[in-house]
């Protein structure tokens, strides 16, 4: 019983002297906020975040009200149709604005499944190992060998076009690269010196993981669940383009620009206004994905 | 060497089964039967068509009798074109898809590592910014709106090439492919250039490269012997996914330009419940997939002085 109050107190001890010291963290942190592209594409989501989020309350038009005499009005500042109107009518901000509230749920949906499925999956190879490990990756190595498209719409033509299908099913395609990183930076992670001292000067098995373990595996993975998000938002608009994502009377991106593509001849600006806030959105995660990157695994520089 | 490649074609083979039996329960698990009309036929009718083409009995058997005439080469009838067989679909829209994809991954890899190889040449200088600067568009331009924007300025603005996708009449002439096969072709290019600059750079910095130079080589020589070589072995380990990625890709891109190739059939197929339409072209693409993954595997072995054929 002493002995482990003992040790209790051994570890807070050095627990609370660690945080004085500069982190692996404040050290990526650094890094990252001297990344110029980096900062601004991250002011950007959150600008695109926060407008995504208050302005569909507060525009004078609904991305469902549809104007009858206002087809295909170019973008002009008369009513505030900044953006134009669509085939039917409809203000093509309101519907922008929407289409890419849409897209980010469905992403953040997505990669969260992936994060979850990728990251327990992995964990549990590296750490058991052995027999279980090997089946475990000789599983994922399967999968990866599968045309995972076509089994995506089927299951959409079979399950009927749900929101929740569609991140569930971009989530079970995405996850295999998760659980391989994880599984290999666990695995290097067990033999490390860092763990063994830790081991030997009595931390506790919880405190190991928390400490130790979880924030160098946390790292490859934040960067990989960056670079995630806009896969994520292309397959979404990838099924959506082919009529088998989103549907109406929500909208996605993919479905903006699927109808845009159709009336460019007329109305380019409903396919060049949802491609380029596509476009930039995915610019910005790529961005953040490889400043993030380059903050936490300076080697590759 | 042979063994190895038997070994892989021992795991392949449970894989394509797999994928088969998933795939055929999953399309029977859909709502809706490829004869529910809009204008339901009447019952007997009804009953009499899925009888000659043996959907009534228990799935088990179907099944059963689906994979005994897979092994025969038989793919079966299409249930929606009449006096159409699977295959016949397929050798229609197989040449189209395949010609499509076979130029664009070679368009890819002559751009992709000509560009990333100047890119890494250049490094930190405005070439190798211009050319990055390049592939993160390739990267995050989604092909369905480069798509018809490149229709909409070749096409409709400048009238370089004809639009509306391929006409049978005309057959694939080169200026009614180059639109689609560049599409399609993008994104790799610049998932290409990266990988390539990245190699090339390292490469460049290594030691036998100093050597080259420090014995008095000219530096063409050095880049085309000694660099080049080395610096391409990524791009062969590649070559697996920039297949799977181009067949999901040319899905896109037969829509988009309206395109009579085999991706395009497998969609409309599924959401008429065409069932073996859709097995037909699950089962092509997955060994298809898989061959080419054998094929990029094997290249990369020979290429590579250091990978031996072990286990």
């Amino acid at each position: 019983m002493i002995n482990t109050s003992a040790t209790n107190e051994n570890t807070e001890a050095m627990e609370s002297a660690a945080v004085q010291g500069r982190s692996l963290w404040d050290d990526a942190r650094g890094r990252l906020f001297r990344n110029r592209a980096a900062v601004t594409s991250m002011g950007v989501i959150a600008f695109l975040i926060l407008c995504v989020i208050v302005l569909p309350w507060v525009w004078p038009h609904s991305h469902e009200t549809i104007y009858r005499d206002l087809v295909w009005i170019s973008p002009t500042f008369e009513n505030l149709h900044i953006f134009g109107t669509d085939a039917q009518g409809r203000d093509l901000f309101a519907r922008t604005l929407v289409g890419l509230r849409m897209s980010l749920f469905v992403a953040a949906a997505a990669t969260s499944v992936s994060l979850v499925i990728g990251v327990a999956w992995g964990a549990t190879a590296g750490f058991i190992g052995g027999r279980v490990d090997q089946a475990m990756m000789r599983f994922v190595d399967i999968m990866y060998s599968l045309p995972f498209i076509f089994f995506v719409i089927i299951l959409m033509v079979v399950f009927g076009r749900n929101i929740i299908l569609i991140f569930l099913a971009i989530g079970a395609v995405e996850w295999l690269t998760m659980a391989r990183i994880v599984r290999g930076q666990t695995i290097a992670l067990k033999g490390m010196e860092f763990v063994e001292a830790a081991e030997a000067a009595g931390v506790s098995r919880f405190a190991i993981i928390r400490r130790h373990i979880v924030p160098n595996v946390l790292g490859p993975v934040v960067v990989y669940v960056t670079l995630t998000i806009p896969v994520v938002i292309l397959a979404e608009s990838f099924l959506s383009f082919l009529g088998l994502g989103v549907q109406e009377p929500d909208t996605s991106l993919g479905r903006l620009i699927a109808a845009g593509a159709q009336d460019m001849e007329v109305a380019p600006w409903t396919l060049i206004v949802p491609g380029l806030t596509m476009m930039l959105t995915l610019f910005c995660f790529n961005f953040i994905g490889d400043g993030l990157r380059d903050a936490i695994d300076p080697k590759d520089r | 060497m042979l063994g190895y490649i038997a070994r892989r074609i021992v795991v392949a083979i449970p894989t394509i089964l797999v994928i088969i039996t998933v795939a055929f329960f999953m399309m029977r698990a859909a709502p809706g039967g490829p004869f529910d009309l809009e204008r339901p036929m009447p019952e007997e009718v009804r009953q009499n068509v899925l009888a000659h083409f043996g959907l009534d009995r228990p799935l088990h058997e179907q099944y059963v009798d689906y994979l005994a005439n897979l092994v025969q080469g038989d793919l079966g009838p299409s249930l929606k074109f009449r006096d159409k067989t699977v295959s016949d679909i397929i050798s229609e829209g197989f040449p189209v898809s395949a010609t499509i994809g076979g130029l664009s991954i070679l368009l890819a890899l002559f751009l992709g590592s000509l560009l990333g190889a100047i890119a890494a040449l250049r490094q930190n200088k405005a070439g190798d910014f211009a050319v990055m600067g390049f592939a993160m568009a390739g990267i995050t331009i989604p092909p369905f709106v480069m798509g018809p924007v490149l229709a909409l300025v070749f096409g409709l603005y400048l009238g370089l090439v004809p639009t509306g996708g391929l006409d049978p009449r005309y057959g694939m002439t080169a200026e009614r492919l180059i639109l689609p096969v560049v599409t399609l072709a993008l994104p790799q290019i610049a998932i290409i250039s990266r990988l390539m600059r990245a190699s090339m750079v390292e490469v460049l910095r290594s030691n036998y490269i100093r050597t080259a130079y420090a014995k008095g080589l000219a530096a063409p020589v050095v880049i085309f012997r000694h660099a080049l070589r080395a610096a391409v072995l990524p791009l062969v380990s590649y070559l697996g996914p920039a297949s799977a990625a181009l067949v999901t890709g040319s899905i896109v891109i037969e829509q988009v330009f309206q395109l009579p190739g085999i991706g395009r059939q497998f969609v409309t197929a599924a959401l008429q419940r065409d069932y073996t339409v859709v097995m037909g072209v699950v089962i092509l693409y997955a060994s298809l997939i898989i061959t080419l993954n054998l094929i990029a595997d094997l290249l990369y072995a020979t290429l590579n002085p250091k990978v031996k054929f072990e286990k």
